[in-house]
Formats: C-alpha cells, sequence, structure tokens
C-alpha cells in the first residue's frame, strides 16, 4: 500500500501547535468484489482538530465505519493522505495513539470485568499495581464500581459496552474511536450511555470519532457531525454542532436549535440519496 | 384381540407407579439388563455346540436343561457368561497382589505407564503441530496433508516397523509403546486445536491489533484460552485412543506385560476368559481416563468463569 505523500505541505509531526489531530485530504479505499470494484471511499477529505466530538452518520455502505477502520488502521486505503497525530495510521497505532471500541463490547469471555479492563495494560508491559490501580479508576468512571470480579456475561449489555470503554480509556489514549457501540442497545440504555459519554468527553478532553446511524445520537453528541453517503462512500456535508455547548442534558433534544440542526443532517442524508432504495 | 385390550390398562397402571422413578437411574438401568439379557442368550446360543459335543465325546447323555446350564460354566467358551468375566476380574483384580504376573492390575498398570508417556508426547506434539499451523501460512498447506495422511495408515501395519526401527537405535521398553500412542493421538488434539486457536471473532483479533500486540502475545492472551474447549473435546478422544496406541503397541513386540500382552497370551491358549476379562480391564481404564479428563476441564471451566448450567 501506497499513500502517496505532499512532501512540501506536510507539517512535521506534532510541530504545529493546534495541528489536527485527523487529517485526511483525498482518501479513497476501493476493493474488488466478485461484482466488479467497490468505492467504499472516495475522495475523502476532513480534518478534525484536538478535542472534538465528531460523529459520522449515514446509511449502510456508506463508507462510515471504513472510514474509521482506516485511521485506525485496520484497512488500508488504495489512495490519498490520512495523518493520524501527525503520523501515518500504522505508526499511530503501533505507538498506542488510540483506543477502539467496536460495535460489541468484545470482552473475552474467560477474563473477569477487571482483567479485561487490564488487558491493554498487561500488553503494554504495565506492572500489575499500577495495572490495578488504573482498572479500578476507569471502571469508577464508566461506574462499574463493585463488578470487578464478575464474568461478562452476569453483566448486560449496556454495562458490558461501559467496560469495554473502560478498556478503551485504561491507557489514556488521546483519541477515542468508536464504532456505533450503542447501536445493539436498547434507547433507554443508549441514552442513558450518550449522557455519561458526553459527561466523560467533557472531564478527560480527548478527541472522539463516533460511527452512529442514529440522527439524535450523531446531534446530542458532537461539536461536528459528518453526513455520508453511499456508492461512491463519500462526504455529503460537515455541520458544526458547536453552538449546543459543551456540556448538554437529555432534554436539549427538544430545543429548536437542536431540531434545527438534525433537520439539516436529515437534508444531508435525503441530497444523498440515502432514502432512495 | 382381547389380550391386547386388557394388557393396556395394566400397562398405563403400571407407568403411573412407576413415576417416582424416573430420571436417569431407570432407563440405565433398563439398558443394562437388556445388554445383559442378550449376553447370556449370546452365549447360550454360541456355547451349545461345544458344551453338547463335549458331552458326547465324554459318552454322557445329558438333557437340553443341563446342556444349557453347563454353556454357562466352560472353561474356553466361545463366548464366556458375564458372571464368567466378574469373577475372572475379581481373581485378577482383587484377589491376585497386585505385584504378581497374574494380577491384572499388574498389567493395566504397565499400560497405563506407556498410555500416559504416550499422551503426554502426543499433546505436546498436537498443540506445537496447530500452533505451528496456525501462525506459519505455508504450514497449512504442506504440512496439514501429512498430518492427515498419517492417520490412513493403518496403526497394525505401521506399529511393527517403529518397533523395529526403534530398536534397532536401541530404544526399547516403554518408549516405542509410548510413541505408537502418542502416533495416534495427536490427530484430534491437533484438528481440534487449529480450529479452536482459530477460533476468535475478528472483533476480538482486531482488538489486539489496535493495541499493537505481538503474535506472541495474542497467542497468550487471545488464541490460546479461546481454544480449550475445543483442546479438552480433542484430549477426551485423544486419552482413549492413546490406550488403543499403548495396546496395540504391546502385540508385535510380544511383550511380556501389559493389556496387549494379556490379550495376546490370552488368544495363543484360548483363554477366552482372559481375553474378555483384559478387555473390560483396558474399558475401564479408558473409561476412567476419559473421566479424569472431563474432570480437569470442569476445573478449568470454573476458573475461566463459563456459565453454570
Amino acid at each position: 500500500m501506497v499513500v502517496p505523500m505532499r512532501a512540501s505541505t506536510e507539517p512535521a509531526p506534532r510541530a504545529v501547535a493546534g495541528a489536527p489531530v485527523v487529517d485526511i485530504k483525498g482518501l479513497s479505499l476501493t476493493y474488488e468484489a466478485a461484482d466488479g470494484p467497490v468505492y467504499a471511499l472516495s475522495n475523502v477529505d476532513l480534518q478534525i482538530a484536538e478535542g472534538e466530538f465528531v460523529s459520522f452518520i449515514g446509511p449502510s455502505g456508506c463508507g462510515k465505519t471504513t472510514l474509521l477502520r482506516v485511521v485506525a488502521d485496520l484497512e488500508q486505503p488504495s489512495g490519498g493522505h490520512i495523518r493520524v497525530n501527525g503520523v501515518s495510521p500504522n505508526e499511530a497505532r503501533l505507538r498506542r495513539d488510540y483506543g477502539f471500541i467496536f460495535q460489541a463490547p468484545a470482552l473475552y469471555p474467560w477474563r473477569t470485568i477487571r482483567r479485561n479492563v487490564e488487558l491493554p495494560l498487561e500488553i503494554f508491559g504495565i506492572s500489575k499495581a499500577e495495572r490495578r490501580e488504573r482498572s479500578a479508576r476507569q471502571l469508577e468512571l464508566v461506574n462499574l464500581k463493585g463488578f470487578e470480579n464478575k464474568f461478562p456475561w452476569q453483566l448486560s449489555g449496556g454495562m458490558q459496552q461501559r467496560a469495554s470503554i473502560a478498556r478503551a480509556l485504561s491507557f489514556d489514549p488521546k483519541l477515542l474511536l468508536m464504532d456505533e457501540p450503542f447501536g445493539a442497545l436498547d434507547e433507554i440504555v443508549r441514552d442513558h450511555l450518550n449522557e455519561q459519554l458526553l459527561r466523560l468527553w467533557d472531564k478527560t478532553g480527548k478527541t472522539v470519532l463516533f460511527v452512529t446511524h442514529s440522527i439524535p445520537e450523531a446531534v446530542f453528541l458532537s461539536t461536528k457531525i459528518v453526513v455520508m453517503s453511499p456508492r461512491p462512500g463519500r462526504i455529503i456535508d460537515i455541520i458544526d454542532a458547536s453552538s449546543l455547548g459543551r456540556m448538554r442534558d437529555l432534554d436539549i433534544r427538544e430545543t429548536p436549535e437542536f431540531l434545527q440542526i438534525a433537520h439539516r443532517v436529515r437534508e444531508g442524508l435525503r441530497a444523498g440519496h440515502s432514502y432512495d432504495d | 384381540m382381547t389380550t391386547e385390550a386388557a394388557a393396556i390398562p395394566g400397562l398405563k397402571a403400571r407407568r403411573a407407579s412407576f413415576r417416582p422413578w424416573e430420571g436417569n437411574t431407570l432407563p440405565v438401568l433398563v439398558i443394562v439388563l437388556a445388554i445383559v439379557g442378550l449376553w447370556y442368550a449370546a452365549a447360550l446360543a454360541m456355547n451349545w455346540r461345544g458344551t453338547a459335543d463335549a458331552f458326547e465325546r465324554a459318552g454322557e447323555a445329558r438333557s437340553a436343561p443341563e446342556i444349557a446350564l453347563a454353556t454357562m460354566g466352560q472353561e474356553r467358551p466361545m463366548l464366556p457368561a458375564p458372571h464368567q468375566i466378574v469373577f475372572e476380574l475379581k481373581k485378577t483384580v482383587i484377589d491376585t497382589p497386585t505385584t504378581s504376573r497374574r494380577s491384572l492390575v499388574y498389567h493395566a498398570w504397565v499400560t497405563l505407564s506407556s498410555t500416559l508417556v504416550g499422551f503426554g508426547l502426543g499433546t505436546a506434539l498436537g498443540i506445537v503441530l496447530a500452533v505451528l499451523v496456525v501462525h506459519v501460512k505455508t504450514l497449512e498447506r504442506s504440512l496439514m496433508p501429512w498430518v492427515i495422511s498419517s492417520q490412513t495408515i493403518p496403526i497394525l501395519a505401521i506399529a511393527p516397523i517403529i518397533i523395529v526401527v526403534l530398536g534397532s537405535i536401541g530404544v526399547t521398553g516403554l518408549l516405542p509403546k509410548s510413541i505408537i500412542s502418542a502416533y495416534l493421538c495427536f490427530f484430534p488434539i491437533t484438528i481440534g486445536m487449529v480450529k479452536g486457536l482459530n477460533s476468535p471473532d475478528p472483533m476480538q483479533r482486531d482488538l489486539m491489533r489496535t493495541y499493537s500486540a505481538s503474535q506472541a502475545q495474542t497467542l497468550w492472551r487471545l488464541r490460546l484460552p479461546a481454544s480449550l474447549p475445543y483442546l479438552f473435546a480433542g484430549l477426551k478422544v485423544a486419552v482413549a485412543i492413546s490406550l488403543v496406541g499403548a495396546i496395540v503397541g504391546e502385540l508385535p513386540t510380544g511383550a511380556q506385560a501389559g493389556l496387549g500382552a494379556r490379550l495376546l497370551a490370552g488368544s495363543y491358549y484360548g483363554q477366552t476368559i482372559q481375553i474378555w476379562a483384559a478387555l473390560f480391564g483396558a474399558a475401564i481404564l479408558a473409561s476412567l481416563l476419559v473421566a479424569t479428563v472431563g474432570l480437569v476441564e470442569r476445573l478449568v471451566n470454573r476458573s475461566m468463569g463459563a456459565r453454570t448450567a
């Protein structure tokens, strides 16, 4: 895989203050399927600044998960330019710059909740005492104190997903990549987790990339909403939602400002023929 | 038919009265009794001719019930009756000191020791092969066909060759038998472990990738724990076959001791009761081994937080 570099315009890694955490220019990803090439991503441009909460929304096949996985170095782009924290996604992954939260909790069933949260710390070779200390702190942060010695199956789906968030936070990455983390949960649990996530984001100041297919969830959480469309996977609209403020409660969803942004998201989806079948 | 009509209410009544017994014990008991009953019937039928001929040669005229009774007490019956095997087992297991060469416990121990060494070797080989096959893509194509074809060779054909080859380089005694046993038992472990090591779902593997975990870390923390259920399924099969391997290994060597030697000696001298007793000894030993593996499995499962049903 070769990602063409624009050497002359390339900023030195982490040299410039306020440099984007994620910097994407002209990114594309094509793969060969049985019935011809699939354009998963086509000419994607995006800059994400530090501390932003960016949601990616669009119908299935729009490439939102693929884009997140390219940032995470779990997929290789076929062209374009991408920098994560000023380096290639591969280097960013190797120096463990991000925590990834999957659609399912992906907890290891043979480990207790505590040992699941400590898994990345074990891999990074952190001492047992510090692992204990950090896992306790993270489990408290996601309100799972007292469940340390339970096995995953003994917890509800929402609690399992919170444990997986604690696991991603345990090594304190600057960047959180979340791939429809609450998609499998019911709406009541999801609302609750959204509020908790927002509080967590405000407290920790992390940069979050969040893939969802729920418009209210995207508007409620984000400072920036990226609307995407399929065939080829591309960005239709980038909506600034920072005017809603950093700290929000669920009531904000009734305000005209919220509804206006939600409306614009819906317009974007319609313009991208997302509602066509 | 009137008899049938009369039988039905009786049958129903009996069923109802059996309710309190309903559980696992009754069906198991019924099956055991049925097998023993069939066995006695078969013993009667198969030994009849020999018994009748023996009386005839002796010039003694016997009635049919007398012959029938005698079929159950032959010294070298075609098919020994169950109680004859039980008495033989009692004689060779309980009444004989375990140090004696007539003790079945002594022979069972000889076979068990090479079984356990073979099982250990086979398990180690099986796991190592599986780890290699999973990690080195070219080995999956180049090694697996050999692994599979190794099991298509009849062990009875290859066992003497192994014994002779090893004997010529000075390896004798317990080890050649163990190697035959290992040769048979590594296979289900390799097959199970390859599947088990590949069983983690893509998300669980991607997770390790996001931590940029090394292959060794992924092996120890993800692949191996995930493969344990498959390993135990393989081990249960393997432990039983490793006993078969050890017994087969005793046949071509003309071994002086072991269940295989006991079977061989029994067939030389037409001691059918001795053969059957040795077979039962082997079956009991195999059940104990499988049960032990099952027990270890349960302990491991508990420590790994498996759901308790």
